[in-house]
């Protein structure tokens, strides 16, 4: 059970974002170019404010919607291509969804170049069950001749889709009723887990159940945390330790900071 | 479970991955971005679906804005236009406000008069701090309300990311990166917001030389002064008709140069106190998108509004404050401002200016706008800012306080090149995060603008010419 | 007699593919950052790329992939090695 004291927290030392008591938070993450801030802006309207993330350098905007009478605060995520690499952009949105845990992370995609947009929803949906897919650009889309099964889209990810033009305004009453739904847990999602090839797949066999025994899987999917071993992501292997820290794991920075 | 069971497992994860990557001979990290794209594939492959395609308009369009003919000409085009909407649409606005300003100015000195409230206070408070203020906002707000939402109407169209393609080989030789445009352009606006838009920039290497840089194009706050003086001593000597483009060609000149030095500045950065590899440039151009007019336009405009508020009342009253105060405090026969002006004027005689000139710069660094404003005070011997509507009476004043066509010159040059507002310091401390870099930001432009204007000053008078 | 017919493809370098032609990415001699950023937008070995247009001084040059446009510079690109 997710320690809401500790989250509320951590939200506002680590990513200065502050909560009203019962206001679900809503990640919005995406490709840089794909009509975020349309979706962003359309959400909040006026209700927003822009910032830094703390200690950085990079735009935090902010802002709040209501829907059936519950209050969402949503958090505009710096655009990145993926969680992989080592920007600070990258670092702050993987940050916020893995540690800051958002009740519900939407994911913005292009639907005129829906191959390279996916490529960061099946991350994120590595990281946590809680997302919600918003295929942004129909319009552009249709423009084009782009034709895209929804439905189909929706059964291969296992979570929701929702088909938006976020300039038009299409869409956007969609994408609120399911991250409602989401937020509030009146709908599970099973979303889909990234295949990979064998000799990785071996390798995480060996590795998951090592890491069952650190005892962090309430906080964070082992399989995931085993896949960025195998990445050798240090930076982020830092971050793990540091904030399973704050959630009551006991203190492993300064020994591992030594052999990492 | 406890810290050293936790630890050691931690090192033995750490150790039995270094294991399997030796074995396999596998670098994981690449195999997993490639099966990931390989379930990308296979999911788009069943459920999206590219019909006979029309016609790529985008495509067509990069045609022309990128091609070797036409791709710089446009560019130089629009950043023209913009130039020139910025600032003749501002012109009746500032007017307006202006007077708006100093109606109500009226109004406070009555009520102050009615409290009997002492001279000195009027002066600091309203000569000084309110004056001030209404300058800025007058001055600056109606530029950067139509430059910046301008500027985000061609972002949302896609337009700038052609900008940084068609420019980064020219920057790459500096090497810089070809972003570093965009922040250029953004200084045109005003230098804060051009150092703030240096975050475009991936390389901190490269942030920083544009950072460094950004104060060598001209800001909204600078161009009324350059225009000015350019009218009076350069383009007005002309016939009528030759005005406009003779005021556009000193104006494009002046520009030019503090383009050229930025791309020197970069360069010797590069090989001295930036010494780095050039980084690479990853840059996507998106597709040609219809921006949405109506929602772009007021966004920006609020953002602008408040930020030309803001800095008004933080930065530009209690700075309007202090000059009144330098203005009117009397050291004898003369002001403080007088002293301190007589104090620098043989600095300033060597690079082409008078004492009153430089000291106006120097006052000035709250905020370029008020430079002229505060020189008008001290030749006119004058208790607080003012501006002559007329330029027949500025042309008079300033000649009738030494002005030649060199001393035109050389302000303009130094108001081109000299130190960075404050304002833009205090934002460049902000993204750099660092004093020494702060400190750099306000020594290179300084530096430059006393060796440019001493060459300049120098060479004329060597040369019989002034 | 059958004669084998061997599918020959030439080897090159992204930054030679002629503006206009397609080819296939075999792999990238590119190291850290620049690395992950080029395989992050999906141009990894078995990835089909379209040479767009080159800059008005002939670099950077533009290319379609998956759907979208980035241009890299003729530097970068040279470290790209593909089939045609």
């Amino acid at each position: 059970m997710e320690d809401s004291g500790a989250r509320s927290k951590i939200l506002k030392e680590h990513f200065g974002i502050s909560t009203k008591e019962n206001q679900k938070v809503i990640a919005l993450a995406g490709n840089p170019n794909v009509g975020k801030s349309t979706v962003f802006n359309a959400l909040t309207g006026l209700r927003q404010h822009t910032g830094n993330w703390p200690g950085k350098t990079v735009d935090n905007a902010q802002g709040t919607f209501t829907y059936k009478k519950n209050s969402f605060l949503l958090v505009d995520l710096p655009g990145t291509y993926s969680l992989l690499a080592h920007t600070v952009e990258e670092e702050i949105a993987r940050n916020f969804i893995c540690f800051g845990q958002p009740d519900v992370t939407v994911v913005v995609l292009d639907a005129t170049s829906l191959e390279r947009n996916l490529n960061l929803a099946l991350q994120i949906m590595e990281i946590t069950s809680q997302v919600v897919v918003c295929v942004n650009l129909i319009d552009e889309a249709e423009r084009k001749n782009i034709i895209i099964d929804f439905s189909g889209l929706e059964k291969e990810l296992g979570v929701p889709v929702v088909a938006a033009a976020a300039r038009k305004g299409i869409g956007l009453e969609k994408l609120k009723e399911e991250v409602y739904q989401i937020a509030l847990g009146l709908k599970k999602v099973q979303p889909r887990k990234i295949r990979y090839s064998p000799e990785i797949e071996n390798a995480l066999a060996d590795l998951v159940p090592k890491i069952h025994s650190l005892g962090c899987e309430q906080l964070l999917n082992p399989r995931w945390v085993a896949l960025r071993f195998l990445d050798s992501d240090e930076e982020l292997i830092n971050s793990i330790v540091k904030y399973l820290d704050l959630q009551g794991w006991p203190s492993v920075r300064d020994e591992v900071g030594i052999a990492l | 479970m406890n810290n050293t069971i936790r630890n050691t497992a931690l090192l033995d994860l750490k150790r039995e991955v270094q294991k399997k990557r030796l074995a396999e001979g596998n670098n994981y990290a690449d195999q997993i971005v490639a099966d990931i794209f390989a379930n990308v594939e296979n999911i788009v492959k069943k459920n999206v679906f590219q019909k006979e395609n029309q016609t790529n308009w985008s495509q067509i369009a990069d045609n022309i804005l990128t091609s070797r003919v036409t791709g710089y000409p446009i560019m130089l085009l629009t950043l023209a236009c913009i130039l020139w909407l910025t600032i003749s649409g501002a012109n009746v606005p500032s007017a307006v406000l202006s007077d708006i300003f100093f109606r109500f100015q009226d109004i406070l000195t009555g009520i102050f008069i009615h409290l009997g409230a002492p001279d000195w206070l009027h002066g600091v408070l309203i000569l000084g701090a309110y004056r001030s203020l209404a300058w800025v906002v007058s001055v600056m707000l109606p530029p950067m309300a139509i430059f910046f939402p301008l500027f985000t109407l061609l972002e949302d169209l896609g337009y700038l990311p052609r900008v940084s393609f068609n420019l980064d080989s020219l920057f790459k030789k500096a090497k810089a990166c070809g972003k570093q445009s965009l922040t250029m352009c953004m200084g045109f606006g005003c230098n804060a917001a051009g150092v703030t838009s240096c975050r475009i920039i991936d390389s901190p290497r490269e942030r920083l030389i544009a950072i460094l840089t950004n104060n060598f194009v001209p800001c909204n706050g600078r161009f009324p002064a350059l225009i000015a003086i350019g009218m009076i001593f350069g383009a007005g000597t002309l016939p009528l008709h030759l005005q406009s483009a003779a005021i556009a060609g000193i104006i494009t000149g002046m520009i030019l140069l503090g383009i050229a030095v930025t791309f020197v500045v970069s360069w010797v950065l590069s090989h001295t106190l930036l010494k780095g590899e050039a980084s690479s440039l990853v840059l996507e151009l998106p597709p040609y998108r219809k921006p949405k007019i109506g929602s772009i336009l007021y966004r920006s405009f609020i953002d602008r509004t408040v930020f030309v508020l803001r800095r008004a009342v933080v930065v530009a009253a209690p700075a309007g404050a202090i000059i009144w105060l330098v203005g009117n405090v009397y050291v004898g026969e003369m002001s403080l401002l007088a002293h301190i002006a007589n104090f620098l004027d043989p600095l300033a005689f060597v690079i082409g200016l008078d004492g009153f000139i430089l000291l106006a710069f120097i006052l000035g660094l709250p905020a370029n706008e008020i430079v002229f404003p505060i020189l008008i005070m001290g030749y006119l011997s004058s208790s607080y800012m003012i501006e002559l509507e007329n330029l027949a009476d500025l042309q008079t004043l300033l000649v009738s306080n030494g002005w030649t066509w060199l001393t035109a010159l050389c302000t303009m040059l130094f108001s081109l090149l000299h130190w960075p507002c404050a304002t833009t310091l205090l934002t460049t401390l902000k993204e750099t995060g660092s004093k020494k870099w702060s400190l750099f930001a306000f020594l290179i432009p300084t530096v430059i603008a006393f060796l440019i204007c001493f060459a300049v000053a120098q060479s004329a008078r060597l040369l019989g010419l002034a | 007699m059958h004669e084998e017919k061997t599918n020959k493809k030439s080897q090159t370098t992204l930054s030679q593919m002629p503006v206009g032609s397609t080819c296939t990415i075999a792999d990238l001699h590119l190291e850290g950052l620049l690395r992950r950023r080029v395989m992050d937008l999906g141009i990894i070995p078995g990835t089909a790329v379209q040479c767009i247009r080159k800059g008005p001084s002939g670099d950077p040059i533009a290319y379609t992939v998956r759907g979208t446009t980035i241009a890299l510079r003729k530097e970068d690109a040279a470290k790209i090695n593909v089939f045609m």
